[in-house]
């Protein structure tokens, strides 16, 4: 029992030292934080900013989103908003357009709803992540923007098709 | 003219004027230290925009508080309030009259100068336990109380960890108990006593308030502790009193083990302020290594072990010095 309580203080002690050399160590060690104003951190990859829409490979005005709503449903906080042009009405647009401009009669295809819009409201996102993790065509991915700053709340419901339209201008610039 | 005012006097003034300019330049220097090591600890670069390398940091911080706004709270008892902090800073000056920082650099030669800084010390507590008590805050009255057990129970080993330097030395006398060690480390009472060091520096540390034993302003339980309602110079000068006692420790812990202003090649103040700002430097990094200890650890500490291995070492030195 007596043997047992002094070998504990011993070690107590001896972790008391070891202790002091971690912070020793450190202590020498070169610093991990930049001067903010005057430098930024080199990478934010793996960084978890609000969502933004994945463009098609081929058309980068386009996003991949099928407009399936999935993330919708999968949001908790009820952030996302999506319209879609609706499937019927663009099928009759095609139909219309095929037979005007080639005289043939178009097959009877399965038209794809076309995204119209995409609302995030980045007020009430808590960044789970079940939009991006859910997104069957992964056309959902978390920007990198950390300099986020505004006036009103307004400033941070984001229209993000209109994003990626401004991306892909300016990426053609 | 200047004959009519006596020589004791003048050294008195002269010396008291020199320490408060010496009190708060160490403050300044120290507070700058404390930060950088804690930002180079944490692998950061600690205050860096105020001059360069951040060097006027602790000027601005000074300013600042000089300016602030003197606040009494309600319900506070305004004589005791405004009191407590200048009963805090008054001793921490008497302290250093006596003691030796070179062979010629002492205000007052006392026979009873380690007894004169022992009970000037003690007298801090006084200051801390008006200060909670007059505040009207719970907090403050919880740092107090807490203050007072901590510093009456630490005051024992303390005391128990100088009485065998005293026997050895036979004296009380600061400047000859310095002078009785050698120039070299070997020569120090540190290797004579050094669990008396060990015993003295935990102590030190408790009665000094710092961590790992600052449960008097635990910023975590008691927001501020005993100093939670003072503002602008009130808390300054218990910030003040509060480094000017760590560096009176730092001195006595120099003095009593460490052969004070003695040391190789040349003795002189120069060593005695390297081997002050050595244990300060060790003091500030105790500090950023260990968390503070729980109430019920930190008497533990004190009743169980320090005091019992105070005792002994004390009985074993009587031994040694009869034989």
């Amino acid at each position: 029992m007596i043997v047992k309580k002094f070998n504990e203080t011993i070690m107590g002690l001896w972790s008391l030292l070891v202790g002091l050399k971690v912070t020793a160590f450190n202590f020498t060690r070169p610093q991990v934080t930049v001067h903010y104003p005057r430098q930024t951190v080199p990478s934010l990859e793996g960084y978890r900013g609000h969502i933004e829409l994945v463009p098609q490979e081929e058309d980068p005005f386009k996003p991949k989103c099928i407009a399936c709503n999935t993330c919708v449903r999968m949001c908790p906080s009820s952030c996302i908003t999506l319209t879609a042009i609706k499937p019927k009405k663009k099928a009759a647009e095609d139909k219309d357009s095929g037979t005007a401009e080639s005289g043939e009669k178009s097959k009877p295809k399965k038209a794809k709803p076309e995204l119209e819009s995409f609302v995030l409201d980045f007020n009430y996102c808590s960044l789970c992540g079940q939009c991006v993790q859910n997104c069957p065509v992964d056309s959902l991915r978390y920007t990198s923007d950390v300099y986020l700053a505004g006036f009103s709340r307004q400033e941070f419901v984001y229209d993000l098709l209109a994003r990626l339209h401004d991306q892909a201008a300016q990426k053609e610039q | 003219m200047i004959e009519a005012i006596p020589t004791p006097l003048i050294v008195i003034s002269v010396g008291l004027a020199a320490i408060l300019a010496f009190i708060g330049l160490n403050a300044l220097v120290l507070v700058y230290l404390e930060r950088k090591v804690a930002g180079f600890i944490q692998r950061r670069p600690g205050p860096y925009e105020v001059g360069p390398q951040g060097i006027l940091q602790p000027v601005a911080d000074g300013l600042k508080l000089v300016g602030k706004q003197i606040f009494t709270p309600t319900g506070a008892d305004s004589v005791l309030y405004w009191l407590a902090p200048m009963i805090s800073i008054a001793p921490a000056l008497v302290c250093f009259v006596a003691i030796p920082f070179g062979p010629h650099l002492q205000i007052i030669n006392t026979n009873v100068g380690l007894i004169l800084v022992l009970a000037f010390t003690g007298v801090n507590v006084l200051a801390l336990c008006i200060a909670g008590w007059a505040s009207q805050n719970k907090y403050a009255l919880l740092g107090a109380a807490r203050d007072i057990s901590q510093s009456v129970a630490y005051e024992i080993p303390l005391l128990l960890s100088i009485l065998p330097v005293i026997f050895m030395t036979g004296t009380f006398n600061l400047f000859d108990i310095a002078s009785g060690q050698g120039a070299w480390p070997w020569q120090w009472y540190i290797v004579y006593q050094p669990l008396a060091f060990v015993i003295f520096f935990i102590c030190a540390l408790a009665e000094t308030n710092r961590n790992p034993f600052d449960l008097p302003e635990a910023e975590s339980e008691l927001t501020a502790g005993f100093h939670t309602e003072y503002s602008g110079m009130g808390f300054g000068m218990f910030f003040l009193a509060e480094y000017a006692y760590m560096v009176v420790a730092s001195c006595i812990t120099a003095i009593l083990f460490l052969g004070g202003f003695q040391g190789p090649v040349a003795s002189g103040w120069w060593w005695f302020l390297a081997k002050v700002y050595i244990l300060l430097l060790i003091m500030i990094w105790i500090r950023w290594t260990y968390p503070r200890v729980r109430f019920d650890q930190l008497l533990n500490i004190c009743w169980k072990w320090l005091i019992p291995l105070a005792v002994l070492n004390l009985l074993v030195t009587l031994l040694v010095i009869a034989i």
